[in-house]
């Protein structure tokens, strides 16, 4: 059997922004086989929100994923007014979807950006940030926040869009889509992006259906699924918009479906923006009693796919249980099908192009013994067991067979 | 394939094995099923049906370990959700991993979280805490006076 090596992405890199390991396992620059390993950031968050209360648990979620910091929030409020059987108003379903979107918009952006940096292409990486910009500006104008927005609450939102800043909104949209021609343009006539992406790390129909796959991952294989189209919520059965998506499965199919979302986000903020002119001023809540005892499933379309939020209530004020499943879980645990018998340049470009977020892949507890009470961990612990995990990491990698 | 129908036909095939159906509306069902079922209704849910796996959600209750598996009809916006009761003092349950590896983390996150067993599971090691956690520690488990 011939002599593999081991060429290691992580924990710590400087290409990605999050802690992981990937260990590639190479015969000369084919990756034979690879491997994932997680579990440097956990922070407990599926436990931690068995201790908050409702109204508490939405920034926490929000803490969940930095780039898509909405779509948690959405998926739970979408779970417990299922619970409580809550209908929220029209005006607060309005601007739901438009933080949606906007979201959608700049991650999209953030991910062109960063696939153009993988490659090695850091021109797109500028240009795709630079205007990634006035969204952000925009969210801080509606929500006061560049990211996190704490915009929902349980029954609708926490503050409204007031109907002057529509025309502001109007205006950046409007420049950020000519931006987003440009890059499209460029990005999609590329003759160097084609030949990086072009049947590299193909994902089969069949693939992202035995490892259910979601979002632009999915759609880029042929696979039409979209949870604002298929169990609408908010805004979305009001407006018209298509979904996207292509057949050939690569690198560059997910980056056209992303781009072209692009367009399709914008259009449905646009939209959005009329029916919050015609709806007259008024209420972004409901009032909410309690939350009763039963269950309940919210899902949302994140920019990188389904998030599934299920939320068990025992009738007091906070979940008795919260599971939490970003989109990136299922995504991620594709690259077996997609890296494996590529090159060594190629498997970065199709790891990176599920748009992984592994932050919201670990979410973990802290663990107590069960008969002291006491935490099995404290911290000058944990700081001595990670440089030990660091040398033990040094020493494998090193001594690898 | 709409929900009724859905209901129907597990009701034809697992007869007495189905102890429970709760309808909150055409989009949510649940249906509690034996244990053992397990493998037979995951395989008529993915295979004939064509449910996709979107996660499952295991829980510790009174009653003992609790699993929902649920399963979504992207077609009509339906999450099915398959619902078990493990036996609290040895949890375990056919692993669905070999059908499709959609399952294949969360039953590895639910085996080190709760200490469920997954019976013929391809790969059961730790899939969050390689080598760093307590060993027959399971953080999610909690104690019932």
């Amino acid at each position: 059997m011939s002599r593999k090596t081991l060429i290691p992405i992580g924990p710590y890199h400087p290409l990605q922004e999050e802690p992981e390991l990937f260990k590639l396992f190479c015969d000369g620059e084919i990756v034979k086989d690879i491997k994932w390993e997680t579990g440097y950031n956990h922070r407990g968050i599926e436990k931690l929100s068995e201790s908050k209360t409702y109204d508490q648990v939405f920034f926490l979620v929000e803490r969940i994923c930095g780039i898509c910091s909405t779509s948690h929030p959405f998926a739970f409020a979408n779970a417990v007014e299922e619970i409580a059987g809550i209908e929220i108003t029209d005006r607060a379903k309005y601007i739901r979807s438009i933080i949606g979107e906007l979201e959608r918009l700049h991650s999209h952006l953030l991910w062109v950006g960063l696939a153009g940096h993988f490659l090695g292409y850091n021109t797109v990486f500028m240009w795709a940030w630079k205007y990634r910009e006035p969204v952000l500006d925009l969210f801080e104008m509606i929500t006061g926040n560049r990211n996190s927005y704490a915009m929902f609450k349980v029954g609708g939102v926490r503050r409204d869009i007031e109907n002057d800043k529509i025309p502001v909104i109007r205006k950046i949209l409007s420049d950020v889509k000519k931006k987003a021609d440009l890059l499209t343009g460029a990005v999609m006539d590329d003759p160097v992006i084609h030949a990086r992406t072009r049947g590299v790390g193909i994902l089969t129909k069949q693939d992202v259906i035995d490892y259910g796959a979601v979002g632009p991952t999915a759609r880029a294989s042929g696979l039409a699924i979209d949870i604002r189209r298929d169990d609408p919520y908010a805004a979305y059965p009001l407006v018209n918009w298509k979904v996207i998506t292509a057949e050939t499965g690569d690198v560059f199919a997910k980056a056209e479906v992303r781009l072209l979302e692009i367009y399709e986000s914008i259009s449905i903020i646009e939209q959005c923006l009329d029916g919050l002119e015609k709806v007259k001023d008024g209420d972004v809540n409901v009032k909410v009693k309690e939350i009763p005892e039963g269950s309940g499933s919210g899902r949302a379309e994140a920019p990188r796919g389904e998030v599934f939020h299920f939320v068990v209530s025992d009738g007091s004020n906070s979940p008795a249980r919260h599971k939490i499943r970003a989109p990136s879980y299922v995504n991620i645990a594709t690259f077996k099908k997609s890296c494996i018998g590529q090159t060594i340049a190629d498997a970065t470009i199709s790891l990176a192009a599920v748009d992984p977020c592994y932050c919201c892949t670990e979410r973990m507890a802290v663990a107590y013994d069960l008969n002291s009470g006491e935490r099995i961990m404290n911290a000058s612990e944990l700081i001595s067991l990670s440089a030990r995990m660091s040398n033990e990491l040094k020493k494998n990698l090193i001594r690898q067979k | 394939m709409d929900t009724d129908l859905v209901i129907e036909k597990l009701r034809e095939s697992f007869e007495t094995g189905i102890t429970e159906v709760i309808t909150k509306n055409p989009k949510r069902v649940t249906v509690s099923i034996r244990p053992d079922l397990i493998l037979k209704v995951g395989e008529y849910l993915y295979k004939t049906a064509g449910f996709r796996f979107i996660i499952a959600s295991a829980l510790h209750t009174k009653r003992g370990f609790e699993i929902h598996y649920h399963f979504s009809m992207d077609k009509t916006g339906l999450v099915l959700s398959i619902h078990v009761v493990l036996d609290n003092e040895n949890p375990q349950i056919e692993s669905l991993s070999n059908m499709f590896n959609a399952s294949n983390w969360i039953e590895r996150e639910m085996h080190e979280l709760f200490g469920i067993n997954f019976l013929n599971h391809p790969n059961q090691e730790k899939l969050i805490s390689e080598g760093n956690w307590a060993e027959g520690v399971y953080p999610y488990r909690k104690e019932f006076k």
